[in-house]
């Protein structure tokens, strides 16, 4: 490494660290965020309002209901007659889940079948409907085991069944997919490293044409690779740092966990960052002022939030939107970092989004080495 | 000795607008160009294609014999430039920037600390060496920015406007630095400035106008081309005096100076214009104290070359 190179390096550690107000941007939003997301995600349901139709009326059906009832995650506080009462509880918000147990339960179960209980759930709060939906059918599987332990000892038969006898069907109401707190952290890293990166790289070059200083470093003999070099390394070492902050709260504090390489993890975020980085070049080759950059920043990271399936499952988009998501690196970013934290799969399993992500690099980083001049026009 | 800047045929267009168009420029070692002309005539542009920092359309640039088409780097190793604005990193101390600029031009890592300390001492900064450059006076700013664009030991030193907006003690001190520097140390001074009174310090003068360099000379010779031309007047009242100037078929320009006139007269109708005009301005009531011819100012030759803008 050069001379020059470290001396730009040093000077940009220099202005970060004598700017609290950037600094603290850098340090403090991704566990700001983190605790946001996080907290709001993980905050545990306890009494959901359930409105109850028991079509059944049978000792089975009573018994199923008093399950929900025994587990604190339900209170059975409305029981209907009809399902459009069932709707409409749910739609005033009075109820944010029913329990529908059709007629002929009891029989069936007791002629040694497969019952079926419906269950429904409001998914316009994502957070009570992911915590109301598993409870719903933890509740049912602990039901359908006692039941089978029941007959095993009632005819002596071995207590293992073809099929759990209370089947609970979910269905989610209004948000088909519901965000979890484990889901969110990965997805949180994507965004935190796209939007940082691309904002500091943007505004801290476009900062030297604003204040005039880049006339000086024209005028010097430092190369433009250098001075991209120069830049940009300062703010993937920041990166790097938020990425394992990040990583160290969620596994703390929210308890994720790591089920895949942190080796390979840490190898695709670079990966990643060569993309955001050079999306951040390229702001800077047009933005003239930060606003400009910082604007133009905003402009790129929305649409990668809202379509990348950070928030909202891409499989529930209309199809133009779904093929507009294809353009959008941070969705490869997020199949692999749910991938590698929360399934534990290895490269082997992620191979197309590599390859996607690698295009990206390839392209945003060449583009904006041909935009990218050491000159003031 | 060779010529530090030899610049050929420079060219450059933004657009439609021929902003610097076929300009030619040497300065000697020790010599401080001066280019003046009004705002929007290329001054900037010039200095930044001189340094390499806007691509030039057409031309060549040659900084102490070594090409700036063919080793951009060594050429640019000789300059120091000193952009129009404040080209400080507002977030480090007098010495860091200095040192930044330092080994960024490449100077070894021994030497950047004795050289920068002589260079602030230099300018009269000494004592500032460790206070943040966004807390430096207006003034010392300027002097710290020339101290960037000195660390390198530059051959050239390119000024874009150096003394605006700076106090004119500041100003004055700023130019024995100037001055010191292409005198002790044969430094070639290229600077654009807006005032006349800086512009008559310069060894040589050239007139920017339109991206055009229209005229260049030493100052004295400047305004020995308009010998015979200026007439000054003064009396009362000045409204009066003025119209009357402007009315007159032999005044091209009638300027106020303070409390006086200056006027621009037809080449060899001074004595004329000065019998006529006298009388007139008694005959519509008006009092003339003084109506005689002066030596140009550079400043009555700026207005002249910029097309005598008619203004007061």
């Amino acid at each position: 490494m050069t001379l020059r190179l470290l001396s730009l390096i040093r000077k940009e550690f220099i202005q970060i660290v004598r700017d609290p107000r950037t600094l603290a941007i850098t340090f403090m939003m991704p566990v700001v965020m983190l605790f946001l997301l996080g907290f709001a995600a993980t905050n545990d349901v306890r009494n959901v309002p359930l409105a109850v139709l028991d079509q059944d009326r049978t000792q089975e059906s009573r018994s199923l209901l008093d399950a929900y009832r025994a587990a604190d995650y339900f209170r059975l506080d409305y029981v209907v007659g009809r399902e459009e009462e069932m709707r409409a509880l749910i739609d005033s918000n009075q109820a944010r889940a029913g329990i529908i147990i059709p007629p002929g339960y009891g029989k069936t179960l007791l002629a040694g079948r497969v019952a079926q209980v419906a269950f429904v759930i409001d998914g316009s709060d994502p957070t009570v409907a992911s915590t109301a939906l598993s409870a719903a059918i933890l509740i049912g599987q602990a039901k359908s085991s006692r039941i089978v332990l029941e007959r095993a000892g009632r005819s002596g038969q071995s207590a293992i069944p073809s099929k759990p006898p209370v089947d609970v069907r979910t269905q989610v109401w209004y948000n088909p997919a519901l965000v979890s707190a484990y889901y969110m952290i990965p997805g949180l890293i994507g965004m935190i490293l796209q939007f940082l990166t691309t904002m500091l790289t943007a505004t801290s070059i476009v900062r030297e044409r604003e204040r005039g200083t880049i006339e000086q470093l024209i005028v010097t003999p430092i190369r433009s690779w250098e001075l991209v070099v120069g830049k940009l390394a300062p703010y993937v070492l920041i990166a790097f740092f938020d990425t394992l902050e990040i990583l160290v709260v969620g596994v703390i504090v929210f308890q994720v966990p790591i089920n895949g390489s942190l080796a390979l993890f840490l190898g695709l975020a670079a990966l990643f960052l060569v993309t955001t980085l050079g999306i951040g070049l390229l702001i800077s080759t047009v933005a003239n002022t930060q606003q400009e950059a910082m604007l133009t920043t905003m402009f790129t990271v929305l649409p990668s939030i809202f379509l990348s399936g950070f928030f909202f499952p891409l499989a529930a988009m209309p199809m133009v939107l779904q093929w507009i998501s294809y353009a959008i690196p941070l969705r490869y970013f997020l199949i692999i970092a749910r991938g590698i934290v929360l399934k534990g799969v290895g490269a082997e399993a992620l191979w197309p989004e590599i390859i996607a992500l690698s295009i990206f690099a390839l392209v945003v980083m060449s583009a904006a080495a041909m935009r990218f001049r050491k000159r003031l026009d | 000795m060779p010529d530090t800047l030899i610049a050929f045929h420079l060219s450059r267009s933004f657009g439609a607008v021929r902003a610097v168009d076929d300009v030619s420029l040497s300065i000697a070692p020790g010599e401080i160009y001066g280019m003046v002309g009004p705002d929007g005539a290329g001054k900037t542009t010039t200095l930044r294609l001189i340094c390499g920092a806007v691509k030039r359309g057409a031309g060549s640039v040659t900084i102490g014999g070594i090409s700036l088409e063919r080793q951009p780097e060594q050429a640019r190793a000789q300059i120091g430039y000193l952009s129009q604005h404040f080209s400080l990193y507002e977030e480090l101390t007098a010495l860091e920037n200095i040192r930044f600029l330092a080994e960024v031009r490449g100077l070894a890592r021994g030497e950047w600390l004795s050289l920068s300390r002589e260079i602030l001492a230099f300018v009269g900064l000494e004592a500032f060496e460790n206070r943040l450059a966004r807390n430096l006076s207006g003034g010392m700013k300027q002097k710290l920015s020339l101290a960037c664009a000195l660390v390198n030991r530059p051959r050239l030193l390119l000024l874009d406007e150096p003394t605006t907006g700076v106090d004119p003690v500041t100003r004055q001190d700023f130019w024995q630095l100037i001055i010191r520097l292409a005198g002790e140390q044969g430094i070639a001074v290229l600077l654009c400035t807006p005032y006349m009174d800086e512009a008559v310090r310069c060894s040589r003068v050239g007139f920017l106008r339109a991206g055009k360099l229209i005229v260049e000379g030493p100052p004295r010779r400047l305004r020995e081309s308009l010998r015979g031309r200026i007439l000054e007047l003064s009396g009362s009242p000045e409204m009066l005096l003025l119209r009357a100037a402007r009315r007159d078929p032999d005044v091209q320009d009638a300027q106020r100076f303070g409390d006086r006139l200056h006027l621009r007269i037809r080449a060899g109708q001074a004595e004329t214009v000065q019998a006529r005009l006298g009388e007139q301005i008694r005959a519509a009531g008006g009092t003339v104290e003084r109506l005689a011819e002066i030596p140009p100012l550079l400043e009555d030759v700026f207005i002249d070359l910029a097309g005598g803008v008619k203004s007061v």
